[in-house]
């Protein structure tokens, strides 16, 4: 076949019904075959901030963002209906009776499929994060040009 | 139809079966035949999409009291 095709995606947003619909095509697109690589800015990078959370950050503005934006997958709620909390906890609920992975679960099982994760570095400079303030499965930080590098040689790319 | 290997992916939805799938079908030789089992009606479209995109073969599907069978040959190591 000739060379591999390519999906990137930038996660900007950090709802937990548009991070499944991204990890549901990651995951479909790397067991067809493709390079896929997601790249997380602003609120995408809750998505991929470690579930225990890291507090730790300089300045009181970025410390207080950083406590009422904890972040992590499993802290991730729908981006409508969610009724402090109720709606999310009842379609995790219902995710579970589909037998459909977790966001947490899809996150590692994409990761092992070879999914590439890539953090902003730039809004990790403005909110204050680090690399160890993300999961093990986030491969390094980068910037806006390695996106639109990685962009340009993709058949498919998504802002999601 | 006869298969050398079978998936049971009853009860699962996308992206699932497809995952799953392609997962099973490495440890296959050339020239074998996978059968998937699925209850998700999606799986009709999506794996003869999944055949294109890997170059695999899609044989066909059999549908019977909402059981889908769909048949996948592998076409190279």
């Amino acid at each position: 076949m000739a060379e591999k095709e390519k999906l990137t995606m930038v996660m900007f947003s950090g709802d937990l019904d548009r991070a499944l619909a991204a990890f549901i095509l990651a995951t479909t697109a790397a067991s067809m075959g493709m390079e896929v690589t997601i790249f997380f800015t602003f609120w995408g990078l809750n998505i991929i901030k470690k579930n225990e959370g890291n507090l730790k950050s300089q300045g009181w503005m970025r410390k207080m963002l950083n406590v009422m934006n904890r972040g992590g997958a499993k802290r991730a709620k729908l981006s409508k209906l969610n009724m402090l909390g109720l709606g999310t906890g009842m379609m995790k609920k219902m995710m579970r009776e589909t037998n459909l992975p977790s966001l947490d679960e899809f996150i590692t099982m994409a990761n092992q499929m070879g999914v590439k994760l890539i953090a902003c570095t730039t809004t990790c400079g403005v909110m204050g994060l680090s690399e160890d303030s993300f999961r093990s499965e986030v491969e390094s930080l980068a910037g806006a040009a390695y996106f639109l590098g990685e962009a340009s040689q993709s058949k498919i790319t998504l802002f999601i | 139809m006869k298969a050398d290997e079978s998936l049971d992916c009853v009860g699962l939805y996308c992206p699932m079966p497809i995952v799953k799938t392609a997962e099973k079908m490495k440890q296959l030789k050339a020239g074998q035949v996978l059968e998937v089992v699925a209850d998700d009606k999606g799986i009709i479209k999506d794996i003869p999409a999944w055949c294109r995109a890997t170059g695999n073969e899609f044989l066909g599907a059999e549908q019977k009291d909402g059981e889908i069978k769909v048949y996948v040959k592998k076409s190279r190591e």
